[in-house]
């Protein structure tokens, strides 16, 4: 699957668009960024409930593509703004990680 | 009325740490003027206008009794009972404060009650000393002042170099400042991505850079970050001004963590920045005293040389 189906295919809110839609082969699940930090893929999508500029970091530093914050967790502007500057794409979704993991893998091992 | 513009949830990320970090007893006034049960309020009154106050704690030994405010004095003024004993019309019902209790407590009690002091015990419920919102915008201003200070020295210290065949760079970090963390290994990044490197040792430099930095950010006092590359590698190496490791072993074992809650809260602290740092460079080294530590991440861009001989053989 690429970018754009998270929004498209799984439903999940796309909240900043400024990203070069590309195909997703790998995703991580953490909300412990230094974890994401030793083991995400580049390239990959990340799901997680941090909703800060600190995350985008992180995401920006290992190549992470896109993020799914979980939960419908509050999305402060710094981090919009540090987002649409690296490029990564962030969709928000009121589900929450398990679920989400669940629904991008089944697209992402199915294709 | 005795309103302070700190929000205890929503401040800038320095001073929420400045407001955890200090306690009541760090900030509060220690030099009490005190009366006893049996003075009368026309003493206290006295007391007020001597000494510029405008409550005075009612105490037995080291006991709290109760509160004499400005209010207390003007109704009794009022009602003709000024020469009545303390004990007869203090405030009994007092909320208090334990000195060991971070100052962050002080505010919300000075933002949630209509008092404008409050008495402070210890264990022992020793009145030990009395907060009023002067006592806590002296203590912040004297903090804040240090960090603009330290800021004014960082940014004058602070130099570029540029050589033709290699990059010189050195950014500062502060303590807590996790609106720029991340700026300088941003910047490393995309000094890299200009000298199209390949992307795999990009991320590499980039995870020891800002692991480094978030390091220097969460645990040392401040420091700076130095980056160079020339053509056979790309060091980083890491100064801060202390409080040093005390045990570099434990510091670079996965899982050994000494941050704080709130630290943790943000998704770091786990443990993992040495570790994380080490696994992505080919030669790492960590020195550390009371005064500092300097950690250094060496990434050759051509491989280890381990790696170049075997090239060679082959």
């Amino acid at each position: 699957m690429i970018i754009s189906e998270l929004e498209t295919r799984l439903g999940y809110r796309c909240v900043q668009s400024a990203y070069n839609d590309a195909p997703l082969a790998a995703g991580y699940t953490s909300d412990l960024l230094s974890d994401v930090m030793a083991h995400a893929e580049e390239g990959s999508v990340l799901v997680t409930i941090q909703a800060h500029r600190n995350a985008i970091a992180v995401a920006s530093m290992t190549g992470i593509a896109a993020m799914v914050v979980c939960n419908s967790r509050p999305l402060p502007d710094d981090m919009m703004e540090a987002a649409r500057d690296e490029h990564i794409a962030v969709f928000l979704t009121d589900k929450n990680q398990f679920t989400v993991s669940g629904e991008i893998y089944g697209k992402i091992s199915t294709q | 009325m005795n309103s302070l513009p700190i929000s205890t949830d929503d401040s800038p990320p320095f001073v929420l740490e400045l407001i955890y970090r200090l306690k009541i007893k760090d900030v509060m006034t220690t030099t009490l003027v005190t009366s006893r049960r049996s003075d009368s309020l026309r003493d206290i009154q006295a007391q007020m206008k001597k000494h510029s106050i405008t409550g005075v704690p009612v105490t037995e030994g080291n006991r709290l009794l109760g509160m004499v405010s400005m209010d207390d004095i003007i109704r009794a003024l009022d009602a003709g009972y000024i020469q009545r004993r303390a004990e007869e019309y203090m405030t009994r019902n007092l909320i208090v404060l334990e000195d060991d209790m971070p100052l962050s407590f002080g505010i919300s009690y000075l933002e949630k009650y209509s008092f404008g002091r409050f008495p402070v015990l210890n264990k022992e419920k020793e009145l030990v000393g009395i907060l009023t919102s002067r006592d806590v915008i002296v203590a912040l201003l004297i903090e804040i002042n240090k960090e603009a200070e330290k800021l004014e020295r960082e940014f004058s210290a602070q130099r570029e170099e540029s050589h033709p065949d290699g990059i010189r760079r050195e950014f500062a970090t502060r303590k807590f400042d996790f609106e720029n963390a991340g700026k300088p290994s941003s910047e490393i990044k995309r000094l890299l991505k200009e000298r199209h490197l390949d992307g795999k040792l990009i991320r590499r430099v980039a995870v020891a850079a800002y692991e480094l930095e978030m390091n220097q950010v969460v645990h040392s006092v401040g420091g700076k970050l130095l980056f160079t590359l020339d053509r056979e590698r790309i060091v980083i190496t890491a100064t801060d001004q202390g409080p040093g490791i005390p045990d570099i072993d434990q510091a670079m074992t996965e899982g050994y963590s000494t941050a704080t809650e709130w630290v943790r809260s943000l998704g770091f602290g786990a443990g993992m920045g040495l570790p994380n740092a080490k696994r992505v460079s080919d030669s790492f080294s960590v020195e550390s005293s009371t005064h500092g530590t300097v950690v250094t991440a060496t990434i050759f861009i051509h491989g280890t040389e381990s790696q170049r001989n075997t090239n060679d053989h082959i």
